[in-house]
């Protein structure tokens, strides 16, 4: 499955319609987002979308090629694990009473993620890294029984100095 | 600038000087750009753009604009009498001219109804701009009378689209839109313009040029892979030119006469590319795919190099995909690179415009491999020669009633080759595309990709207006023909005398085909009632007539040529021919669906043989083939097994 998943960095033009556009394409060529993060850049006029598809080295390409005959994508660039530092951010609440909390909050230590809310018989935990970071929290967590999961989509950016952006705008 | 204004003042006291409605325009003439309504806007932009002739209908959201557009002698609007045919008149006024055709539509309905035409330029790679009115922007998104998301339907069917909701934006996005349509893979783009945009007023500020970041296409192939494809051909035995309607929209045809001439190299054109080699010339082989001729279809499976310019490798061409062309290596140029790689994997990728890709094979050919240039690939030849002669054209006569194949052969044989030809989808598609000889490039037109039924009428309208000069045909069945016959009104009111070739075979003809030979003969809702010895409803010679046209009625071969010079004499009102042929005729050759080219059926029943000489030449061929540099023993074994 994960040999499958690819990231895409997207620079757009901040206009409406864009990740309709964007996204429409996707839907219709049967690929399933697995995760999708848009906000501003440094530049007014630009947009970045950072997706994250499950899809095959040879439909990506297609697809890839396809996204880039929109109008309004100005860049793709695929990031490539090795080569790119990547981060979703994820909030679980988890039921946990007096007995099974201290169970929960060593959990969440040994992940390195945070108790942000406590309730009588629950508590809500952010984390942030890599998906398979927090993914392996959940399988910790699920046995407390997970009541909600409100998730970020990955961003993700380039190791080292060089900007997708700049890039995109001399080009 | 702030003495301005009271020059502008002190011209308009002038009483004589004074228009007599003072618009914006006039109070502030010399003070920067003219003030304009959105819908003045609008027309200014097409007039700037050298759009001569718009299709459209009026209705409430696009009233703004109507007016302006009486106005104007730069623009001839046509009235259609259906959104559809406004929109494949367009596509037919582009596709005769190379032009960009221009539609015009209201909101809601008038909007949905121009989809088709969209959706059909799209797959075709049509240069068209469609302008639809919209509700106010404070409507958008209310369900307001006649709103249409059209924007959002048209998505996946167009090459762009644009939301214009302040008048101050119009001609960029017109010079935008045009800019996309026309450039690079040509499409049909939407620009869905607001009322409140056509009734607001904004300086009218004319951009130099389209401001498109994301928008770039390559045109010029890279040196690298052209020198890669050039040694390809060189060493090619069997090489084939696969040409597809991308030569005919770059405008390509001498590059490829002069690159096919110097290589010595066979050519086969796509459904989309009739014309863009002339028929008559001996380096071509005819029409590939599912109804395409014995040496087309043969000539791929037996390649070893393909040379795809403009093509798409397109399932009605390729069949079943895995066993296509089998022992070719790929050289596959086209402009638009999601199409590369898209179903055949390519040995050598080119992305650029057809015209430059020829012209510059050609020159890398002269330049590094001179002596290539002499070969004559004497045993390919043969073979495929030997194809030609066996594996002709042909058709079965059924007897009383007119030959389909006959009727369509005598029009193109009376009319000639600078004519237009537009067809509708279907049997009589096919036959157009196999009988008539095509000789220049912009006289084939036909919905290839979508396959639309009642293409032809509206196309032939459009390329009439764009080619008054020419005689234009459609070439239509009786189903096709009762989808957009509406049309022959808004010809015979607006003198577009075009001729229209109905094939009366009674029925949903390719349909009909179908469930002959794949579903028993159980003809499931294919009969039409139109034909010979039916109740004809409706009757084409009346319906011709009441919408102001001449008919004629032929049922019989001996008729047909006195009928088409009859035709041909008339050029005061359009013509409606209805040939009446038997439902029973059917298209060969065959590659029924999802089957390998291999089984090319010529006629039912009857495969190709490609034993005893016609073997013998090829297997002189795969024996020059092994004797290659490289000794390609491989292909060798391959082709044999392929041969039986």
């Amino acid at each position: 499955m994960n040999s499958s998943r690819h990231t895409l960095s997207v620079l757009v033009e901040n206009k409406p319609g864009v990740l309709t556009r964007f996204t429409g394409l996707i839907a219709r060529r049967g690929f399933n987002i697995h995760s999708l993060a848009v906000g501003v850049t440094e530049h007014e006029e630009l947009s970045r979308i950072t997706v994250v598809v499950d899809v095959n080295d040879v439909p990506l390409e297609q697809v890839t090629k396809q996204l880039n005959k929109l109008v309004n994508v100005i860049k793709i660039v695929e990031l490539e694990p090795e080569s790119s530092v990547r981060r979703a951010h994820i909030i679980y609440k988890v039921k946990a009473n007096a007995a099974t909390r201290p169970q929960v909050a060593s959990a969440v230590e040994m992940f390195r993620a945070k108790i942000v809310d406590v309730g009588p018989d629950s508590v809500s935990i952010e984390a942030t890294g890599e998906l398979g970071k927090v993914e392996a929290l959940r399988e910790v967590l699920e046995p407390f029984g997970i009541k909600e999961i409100v998730q970020s989509g990955t961003v993700a950016i380039g190791r080292g100095a060089k900007s997708i952006t700049d890039r995109a705008l001399r080009g | 600038m702030a003495a301005k204004p009271s020059t502008a003042k002190d011209t308009g006291t002038q009483p004589a000087s004074a228009p007599v409605t003072a618009t914006p325009s006039s109070i502030r003439r010399n003070t920067g750009p003219e003030v304009l309504t959105g819908a003045q806007a609008i027309v200014r932009s097409l007039e700037k753009l050298e759009v001569d002739t718009v299709f459209g209908l009026p209705g409430g959201t696009i009233l703004p604009t109507y007016d302006p557009l009486f106005e104007t002698d730069k623009i001839r609007h046509i009235l259609v009498r259906h959104e559809q045919g406004a929109g494949h008149a367009a596509e037919g006024y582009a596709a005769a001219s190379g032009k960009l055709g221009v539609c015009i539509a209201t909101s809601g309905p008038g909007a949905t109804n121009l989809i088709t035409a969209l959706a059909d330029a799209h797959m075709d790679s049509v240069p068209m701009l469609a302008i639809t009115g919209q509700q106010a922007s404070s409507l958008l998104g209310t369900d307001a009378f006649q709103e249409a998301d059209i924007v959002g339907m048209t998505m996946p069917v167009t090459k762009h689209s644009f939301l214009v909701t302040r008048a101050e934006d119009i001609p960029a996005a017109l010079v935008n839109a045009h800019h996309i349509a026309t450039t690079g893979r040509p499409g049909p783009v939407l620009v869905d313009i607001t009322k409140d945009a056509q009734t607001g007023t904004a300086p009218f500020v004319w951009p130099e040029e389209p401001v498109l970041p994301g928008y770039r296409p390559i045109l010029k192939p890279h040196a690298k892979q052209i020198r890669e494809a050039a040694r390809l051909m060189s060493e090619a035995q069997r090489p084939v030119f696969y040409i597809g309607g991308g030569v005919i929209r770059s405008e390509a045809e001498k590059e490829l006469l002069r690159l096919a001439e110097a290589t010595n190299i066979p050519v086969v054109t796509t459904l989309m590319a009739r014309g863009a080699f002339p028929d008559s010339h001996q380096l071509h082989l005819g029409m590939p795919g599912m109804h395409g001729s014995v040496p087309a279809v043969t000539a791929f499976q037996k390649a070893d190099l393909l040379i795809a310019i403009g093509a798409r490798f397109d399932d009605r061409v390729t069949g079943k995909l895995d066993s296509f062309a089998p022992n070719a290596q790929v050289i596959h140029a086209d402009i638009d690179p999601a199409e590369i790689g898209k179903n055949r994997e390519v040995d050598v990728a080119i992305v650029g415009d057809a015209r430059e890709v020829l012209a510059e094979m050609l020159a890398e050919m002269r330049s590094k491999f001179p002596k290539a240039l002499e070969r004559q690939r004497e045993p390919w030849w043969r073979f495929l020669n030997r194809l030609k002669q066996t594996y002709p054209l042909g058709y079965e006569t059924h007897g009383e009633l007119c030959d389909p194949q006959y009727v369509i052969s005598r029009i193109s044989a009376l009319t000639g080759p600078e004519a237009v030809y537009a067809a509708g989808v279907g049997q009589h598609q096919m036959w157009a595309a196999q009988f008539i000889e095509f000789e220049r490039p912009k006289s084939w037109l036909n919905s290839g990709g979508l396959g639309t039924m009642g293409y032809s009428v509206p196309a032939a309208m459009g390329a009439k207006v764009s080619q008054p000069d020419r005689v234009v045909w459609a070439i239509d069945g009786d189903g096709c023909f009762q989808m957009t016959n509406q049309e022959l009104a808004t010809c015979a009111l607006n003198n577009i005398p075009i001729k229209v070739a109905i094939i009366n075979n009674s029925s949903l003809g390719m349909v009909r085909q179908w469930q002959t030979l794949f579903y028993d003969g159980r003809y499931s809702n294919t009969d039409l009632n139109t034909g010979h010895e039916t109740i004809r409803i409706p009757d084409f010679a009346k319906l011709a007539e009441a919408y102001g046209c001449e008919a004629i009625r032929v049922d019989r071969n001996e008729d047909v040529d006195a009928a088409i010079e009859k035709a041909l004499s008339i050029n005061d009102r359009p013509v409606v021919l209805d040939f009446t042929v038997p439902p029973d005729a059917m298209v060969w050759p065959m590659v029924a669906a999802g089957v390998s080219n291999d089984e090319i059926e010529y006629a039912r029943g009857i495969r190709p043989e490609f034993d005893g000489e016609g073997e013998e030449e090829a297997e002189a061929a795969i024996a020059e083939a092994g004797a290659n540099e490289d000794g390609t023993v491989r292909s060798v074994a391959q082709i044999e097994g392929g041969l039986e």
